[in-house]
């Protein structure tokens, strides 16, 4: 029976990522193909690999990105996950405000959103890499409180307020107790906002200063004319990068986990 | 509990700090003798020739890139960012026109202005009389590419997208202006139409035409004719070399009822403070040199004569690079700008998009 | 009790960085599409472009949209639970590699994943080529409200499994043996403990992937071929083609209540989630 269900949840799991990843499946591809049509196989080709780091636009463009990207997730973590605990110590009332408040960026369509931001920024700072920042923590932010407060919900606080009882500072007693508690919706928080970040382009776009390029608003820009090829090949390298990058922390933490398990065991 | 506050804000400050920062530090690479800010079509402009401006000239150009006209007058419309220079098309330049937001061009710095055909001069002179405020970039038709293997004898007429012979194989522009302009062309009217009547004539012609239309798409029309998805598509001249270029059984036509000449065209906007710099950049367009790598870049037809002059036979007798004499003149240049007739169009397309 | 009461009473201050945060980017800016919203062109109170969410067009791209939204919530929270359960079966959960695998394929472009899956579900695309290698007749998927669900199903997914995700992963397996051996069935187990302890994820699920997928508009763009409008698609033709920012701002704000009222159901809901999650 265990074995039966062992088969089942796997390819179950295999048929989910066969969804998730067959569009990377079809852009590897294409980032090997010497057409630049997407539509038309032109033979075999590592060109556009080679072009692509010969092509400043695109590598100041993923720079960009990544700073933007890391940049926002981290200071909607520093600024959600307090506030996720302030709201839920919140009455009834308040509460509900708050989350109203929090749902609102996700309830605009994103061009409204974008428009909105731009008149506003136009106010009091210039259109740069600065107000796109803002931007995206603001759309960020939501995503962080949205994913910590179903674990601050379950968490049981008693033993947060028994820790204090029994003379813990708060510093202290949130590191040890609630931080570890809140961990994982902390991290799926942080990826969401990250991921967020990465895939905008209506918002980025109208909150950007000229020549402020992120690899979004760089591909929003090619899509009447075709997608450059380089842009595939860079798809592919950070898609191989990161796998390998996720491995070498898995392999890590397996051994430094059977590390603990074989000292526990002695 | 305040200690612990006080650090989340600061290490916050400390990071938007760095943030805000850290973009400004990467601009102040050398002394520039000034800067531009320039907004255009994606994908419009060989990048390298940014750079090689800027080495010529010492003026350095922020670049920025915008999809539709439209788009492109959001962004400039809301003040958030200085622009200097514009490029759109046509009837959008004949808007801004009216609205007062361009200067003149200065047109004595331009030495090589001269490049650019008369013939050019004339179109845009359509909705800039007296060629105060344009200088042409690139233009072209529209037109229908299709798949002759799929499509039975030539296409001469607009007929083909309307007979319901190739129902469920034909791809429109998800464009209004384009999409009324090949209706209104078929029906016989002009594109510029002020004629409410006509506009939904138009609109009705085109919703008997919906279940026998694929897909309405900007981007891709050319890529589904190219893979065989579909054997005809409502395209830009420009798209339809390259079309051809991806796949060789594909021909370009453009209708006898005639259709919808287009040119694009740079002006200098009001809020320039540096004409002199801005004409500098568009000077450089119009170089020999600088054209014929645009063009190679884009493949659109080039108004720039000397490029024409310098192209290899083959491309300089290709219809879709240089659309003859004969195909242009019976085609219109689009310049109705008119609120309530687009407003009454916005409002059509809606209808008969969500039909 | 008292020093309790007055611990939870401070800790509400954490908010408040948030809250300033939210008034200056989220609050004031939803001030500048209210003004669009309730004036016309000229500068004028109106209630027109709020009340134009009623006309034919939009009420019909509004119905559209509610069920591409509500399938597509449906669609993934049926993908996405069994994903969970699976995982946690398997003891993928404390690992952190398996949140990788789900998120990973996000970090490539979202226009260049919906390109590719137009490729795939196009007349002569791979899905048919297989399908045709296979034996099978084609499928005709490609612009229709099909290619559209397959879309918005495919990119939101992944913000449905993550909080069901960290909702199950750290159910103690003690909690499921000692319910076991009080002789509950695996049916018992799952819907006495593991359902309600999930439900706070559910939720931020169901919010995260409900109202963006409204409002998108790049999909049924490309994957509905332009001929199929969510409201989405009329917002940003107003504020973009037409150029009518205060129809677009309208319709917008007429969204914003609508789907505020249906959440202030589910935010209820939530409460008493709440409630009987710690009680």
């Amino acid at each position: 029976m265990k074995r039966f269900k062992d088969i089942i949840s796997g390819i179950y799991i295999g048929f989910i990522g066969l969804i998730l990843y067959a569009p990377i499946l079809v852009l590897i591809v294409l980032s090997f193909n010497a057409s630049r049509s997407r539509v038309t196989w032109g033979g075999f080709t590592f060109d556009w690999y080679i072009r692509l780091f010969s092509n400043q636009q695109i590598l100041e463009a993923l720079f960009t990105t990544l700073i933007l990207a890391f940049a926002s997730s981290a200071v909607s973590v520093l600024v959600g996950v307090p506030g996720a605990l302030g709201i839920h110590a919140m009455n009834k009332k308040k509460y509900g405000i708050f989350m109203t408040l929090t749902n609102i960026p996700m309830l605009n369509a994103d061009i409204v959103t974008g428009i909105a931001l731009m008149l506003w920024f136009v106010h009091f700072i210039p259109l740069g890499f600065g107000s796109v920042l803002l931007a995206h923590i603001t759309f960020n932010i939501p995503y962080v409180i949205l994913s910590v407060m179903p674990r601050i919900q379950q968490m049981n606080l008693s033993v947060y307020e028994a820790t204090r009882d029994l003379g813990a500072g708060p510093v202290y007693a949130f590191f040890k107790v609630l931080l570890p508690e809140m961990m994982p919706g902390i991290i799926s928080g942080f990826f969401m906002a990250f991921t967020m970040s990465m895939d905008d382009f209506v918002i980025t776009y109208f909150t950007k200063g000229a020549g402020v390029n992120t690899l979004s608003t760089m591909i929003y820009g090619e899509i009447r004319k075709g997608i450059k090829p380089e842009m595939y090949a860079l798809s592919t390298i950070i898609f191989v990068a990161v796998s390998i990058i996720l491995l070498c922390v898995n392999t890590l933490s397996e051994k430094h986990k059977n590390h603990i398990v074989e000292e526990k065991n002695l | 509990m305040k200690k612990n506050r006080f650090s989340f804000k600061k290490i916050a400050a400390i990071i938007m700090m760095a943030a805000l920062v850290i973009p400004a530090g990467g601009c102040g690479k050398a002394a520039a003798v000034g800067e531009i800010t320039v907004i255009n079509y994606g994908e419009y402009l060989d990048p390298d020739m940014l750079d090689l401006f800027t080495k010529e000239t010492g003026i350095k150009v922020n670049y920025e890139e915008a999809i539709t006209p439209e788009e492109m007058y959001t962004k400039y419309s809301s003040g958030a960012i200085k622009y200097d220079l514009v490029c759109s098309s046509d009837y959008m330049m004949k808007k801004m026109i009216l609205e007062g937001d361009f200067q003149e061009i200065p047109w004595d710095a331009m030495e090589n202005k001269d490049n650019i055909g008369d013939k050019f001069y004339e179109f845009s002179s359509a909705f800039d009389p007296g060629n105060k405020y344009c200088v042409p970039y690139f233009w072209g038709t529209l037109g229908i590419l299709y798949d002759t293997t799929k499509v039975k004898g030539p296409v001469d007429s607009w007929d083909v997208l309307f007979n319901g012979e190739y129902a469920g194989d034909i791809i429109m522009q998800n464009s209004m202006k384009d999409t009324f302009m090949v209706a209104l062309k078929y029906l016989g009217y002009s594109v510029n139409t002020d004629n409410p009547d006509e506009l939904k004539e138009a609109q009705q012609l085109l919703l008997a035409q919906k279940p026998d239309v694929q897909a309405y798409l900007v981007d891709e029309a050319r890529d589904e004719v190219v893979a065989g998805n579909a054997a005809m598509a409502v395209v830009y001249s420009g798209e339809a070399y390259l079309g051809h270029e991806y796949n060789n059984d594909l021909a370009y036509v453009v209708p006898k009822e005639g259709s919808n000449v287009w040119i694009d065209c740079w002006a200098i906007t009001k809020e320039c403070e540096h004409p002199e710099y801005a004409a500098k950049f568009l000077d450089f367009l119009c170089r020999e040199d600088v054209g014929m790598t645009n063009f190679e870049y884009i493949y659109y037809s080039t108004p720039n004569e000397k490029v024409v002059e310098n192209m290899d036979e083959e491309l300089r007798n290709d219809e879709s690079i240089v659309p003859s004499d004969a195909s242009v003149e019976k085609c219109e240049v689009c310049v109705q700008v008119d609120d309530d007739v687009t407003a009454l169009m916005n409002e059509l397309w809606k209808e008969l998009k969500s039909e | 009790m008292n020093e309790l009461e007055e611990r939870s009473s401070k800790r509400h201050w954490l908010a408040t960085p948030y809250a300033i945060w939210i008034i200056v980017f989220t609050v004031l800016p939803l001030i500048v599409i209210f003004r669009y919203a309730l004036t016309d062109s000229a500068g004028h109170f109106t209630l027109e472009n709020t009340a134009a969410v009623t006309s034919p067009i939009n009420m019909k791209a509004m119905w559209f949209s509610l069920k591409i939204a509500f399938g597509c919530t449906v669609f993934c929270i049926l993908l996405a639970y069994p994903m969970v359960l699976a995982m946690k079966h398997l003891g993928l959960g404390r690992r952190g590699i398996s949140l990788f695998i789900i998120i990973l394929p996000m970090w490539m472009n979202f226009i260049l994943r919906i390109l590719a899956w137009q490729m795939i579900l196009s007349n002569n695309g791979i899905l048919n080529l297989m399908i045709t290698k296979l034996g099978f007749k084609p499928v005709a998927v490609a612009n229709t409200p099909t290619a559209i669900m397959i879309g918005v199903v495919y990119d939101y997914l992944p913000y449905m499994i993550l909080p069901i995700y960290t909702a199950i992963m750290d159910i103690s397996d003690d909690l499921i043996e000692a319910a076991k051996d009080l002789g509950a069935g695996s049916f018992t187990v799952f819907f006495k403990v593991v359902f309600p302890l999930s439900i706070p994820g559910l939720l931020s699920g169901t919010v995260m992937v409900f109202v963006p997928s409204m409002t998108s508009f790049v999909i049924s763009d490309i994957l509905g071929g332009g001929k199929l409008q969510l409201i989405g698609n009329i917002i940003e033709q107003d504020f973009i083609s037409g150029n009518n920012w205060h129809m677009g701002s309208g319709l917008s704000v007429a969204l914003m209540i609508f789907v505020l009222i249906s959440m202030e159901f589910t935010i209820r809901e939530e409460k008493t989630g709440r409630e009987s999650v710690i009680w």
